[in-house]
């Protein structure tokens, strides 16, 4: 059992560390000490109370925007639609977030949260239902559905639903009621805690359930799974309207509980982070806790790392994407660490492209 | 092409030229304006889609246009703004085109990642080393390409600014065009390139290295890409910014898809696109109608994903058999 576990983790871990080594040369090319880049990277991410806090909450979205791949991926399905998904649910949370007062919290809180659930489902099932019904495929409809969702979230905070209060002229919503606002307990926020219910949740479905069976049989063989019964369609759609609605989730309770409001270009990129999550975690909800937390941690001391050794924050983006490379690519690692070839570690999606 | 279809094309132009004539005839500079930017819009697009479209007719998909784009305008502005020179401004962003182009076969051909993911790497990385390495007090001295009239062409009314009164590199992408047509339906070369697109295996029985010829195209048609992110960051803006392709990369995809993977189809469906583009841009300019911006914004979008599930019903749009797979030789 541990063997196994330690198998799973070892090209992930490596990834992680061969990205951190490169990271070195790109803070050298700066003239800035790597050792302090780093310390001050963690000491911004896990210092203090307040740091941790950061972290948490960075980590938050990473955890749905990762499910939201995660789960797709397990049907087979490529979501690079999250980031879309995540936008119309943040904008909705906070609508029915700022829009509707006088409620206790234990209704408004809950309904504000089930309708960005909703938005980001609706989003992500469109993309479902027309790749089960016609065949388009799904990485160019979550695509396109992406700008859709920016064009209308832009609307919404910009026209019906701006914020009017003073000289506003940005485009955002007002601030969500109090009695819809997610708290904090003490350095952890509950969306976060939130978060990994639901991951666990996730874990227990797609393992524990006969439709999580299913989902997992059409990931593997499609036609396998059509003969064997299982309506491949219908399993399609809902895959990616659960995973629409974790990723609506995300953006939810960043509205509600980090924000405090929906503003247009405020969550750009968060929604694409889920993919780099996704595939480090090699698509295991349960491993997309510890991917989103590493993650956030970065995030959370990258501004600590720039004030303490002004390297620019974005090498966190490059370090990212070294992780994915290196996570996509494995015959690299187990190059370097003479590591047996093992095929069940490649991940694989292309050859579903185009085809319904 | 049926000639049934032939027909309706020809009706479907005759009419689009109508049309356009009735607006220049209303309101001569607005139309202008809009149908030039129209064509503005849609060079990057067609780049982009004829990077797609190479990619794909050899059996690869490449999500990674995007990073191309925006890696090749860093590198072409960073150059051109360093040496004062636009053409050697250029043909860095080619070359920068080139090294993305091999880097995503090295990655999806050479060590068989997932060709998806391997796009998405490209994407990624080149978000992060360009707003990295991204220089705010840089700026092109020089200016941006301008506008080069074809003699007497230019004159013409209405098509003569929109057409034959453009910068170097849009001249070029039409040149480019035929060029990626004639090569891709009438040589050797395109023919064992549908080939490796359509049954690897096949190819390979009768002599055609497979990923030798995966190689090398997806290397070319990332020089594409980065004459594309040199248009971008030296002919239509002049300057990087930060995340400047906005999206175009992947609405590149749609093109390709739209158009029917041919060049010609491709620079129609751009165009559309563009002319989309341009409209949102005038109703912002002013505002005769009261139209949010963000939902002509949203048109080209929505169109795409209708044309997609509808030619998924149809059946008409069949993607090249081998299109996403990794080939391994037996």
């Amino acid at each position: 059992m541990s063997r196994s576990i330690l198998r799973t983790i070892a090209i992930p871990l490596a990834a992680v560390v061969f990205g951190l080594l490169i990271g070195v040369v790109l803070i050298l090319s700066q003239n800035a000490s790597p050792v302090t880049a780093y310390t001050a990277l963690v000491v911004g991410g896990l210092g203090d109370a307040d740091a941790l806090l950061r972290t948490l909450q960075k980590a938050t979205p990473l955890i749905f925007g990762g499910l939201a791949v995660a789960v797709a991926f397990k049907a087979g399905m490529f979501n690079i639609g999250g980031q879309g998904q995540l936008l119309v649910g943040a904008v909705f949370a906070a609508g029915v977030g700022f829009g509707i007062d006088g409620l206790p919290m234990v209704i408004h809180l809950p309904a504000a949260l089930v309708a960005g659930a909703i938005a980001g489902a609706i989003w992500g099932g469109i993309a479902g239902a027309l790749k089960a019904t016609t065949g388009a495929h799904e990485v160019i409809v979550t695509i396109m559905l992406n700008f859709v969702a920016g064009n209308l979230t832009d609307w919404l905070s910009a026209n019906p639903w701006k914020d009017n209060s003073g000289n506003n002229i940005v485009a955002r919503t007002p601030l969500v009621e109090d009695s819809a606002t997610i708290p904090t307990l003490g350095a952890v926020p509950v969306g976060f805690l939130l978060a990994v219910v639901v991951a666990v949740a996730c874990w227990a479905v797609l393992e524990r359930t006969t439709y999580g069976f299913e989902v997992r049989s059409v990931g593997h063989n499609r036609n396998a799974a059509q003969y064997s019964g299982i309506r491949v369609g219908w399993i399609m759609a809902s895959t990616m309207a659960v995973a629409g609605m974790l990723a609506g989730l995300g953006g939810a309770v960043e509205s509600l509980g980090v924000d405090g409001r929906f503003e247009a270009g405020v969550n750009v990129g968060l929604g694409f982070e889920g993919i780099t999550i996704a595939l480090l975690a090699r698509a295991n909800p349960l491993g997309v806790i510890p991917a989103a937390l590493l993650v956030g941690l970065m995030e959370a001391g990258a501004s600590r790392m720039q004030f303490k050794a002004g390297v620019a924050p974005e090498l966190i983006d490059v370090i990212q994407a070294l992780i994915l490379f290196f996570v996509a690519a494995p015959i690299i690692i187990r190059w370097v660490l003479r590591m047996r070839d093992d095929n069940s570690e490649q991940l694989r999606l292309g050859a579903g492209w185009g085809k319904s | 092409m049926k000639p049934r279809q032939k027909q309706f094309l020809y009706a479907g132009a005759a009419l689009l030229i109508f049309v356009a004539w009735m607006f220049y005839a209303a309101d001569g500079p607005q139309t202008t304006a809009v149908l030039a930017g129209t064509v503005r819009a849609a060079t990057l697009l067609a780049l982009g889609a004829m990077c797609g479209m190479i990619g794909e007719r050899s059996g690869v998909v490449n999500i990674g246009i995007e990073g191309q784009f925006l890696m090749s305008a860093f590198v072409a502005f960073t150059i051109a703004s360093m040496t004062g020179s636009l053409f050697l401004g250029t043909v860095a962003g080619v070359g920068m085109g080139l090294i993305m182009g091999w880097l995503l076969a090295a990655m999806a051909v050479g060590l068989k990642v997932d060709q998806i993911i391997a796009g998405t790497v490209l994407n990624i990385a080149a978000l992060g080393l360009t707003s990295f390495f991204y220089d705010r007090s840089r700026s092109l001295g020089i200016g941006k390409y301008t506008n080069i009239d074809l003699g007497p062409l230019a004159d013409l009314p209405l098509i003569g600014t929109v057409f034959f009164s453009r910068p170097p590199l849009t001249y070029l992408t039409m040149a480019l065009l035929v060029l990626v047509h004639v090569a891709l339906f009438r040589s050797v070369w395109g023919m064992r390139t549908r080939a490796i697109g359509e049954h690897p295996g096949a190819a390979d029985t009768v002599g055609i290295d497979v990923l030798k010829l995966r190689y090398l195209n997806v290397t070319i048609a990332g020089g594409l890409a980065g004459l594309g992110g040199s248009y971008l960051a030296l002919e239509a803006v002049g300057t990087f910014s930060r995340a400047m392709s906005g999206g175009r990369g992947f609405l590149a995809l749609a093109v390709m898809i739209f158009g029917r993977r041919t060049p010609f189809g491709a620079y129609a469906a751009a165009l559309f696109f563009g002319f989309t583009t341009a409209l949102q841009n005038q109703f912002q300019l002013n505002n005769t109608f009261d139209i949010p911006p963000q939902f002509v914004g949203m048109l080209p979008f929505v169109v795409t994903i209708i044309v997609v599930a509808i030619s998924g019903l149809m059946g008409s749009m069949r993607d090249p058999a081998a299109l996403g797979q990794t080939y391994e030789k037996g």
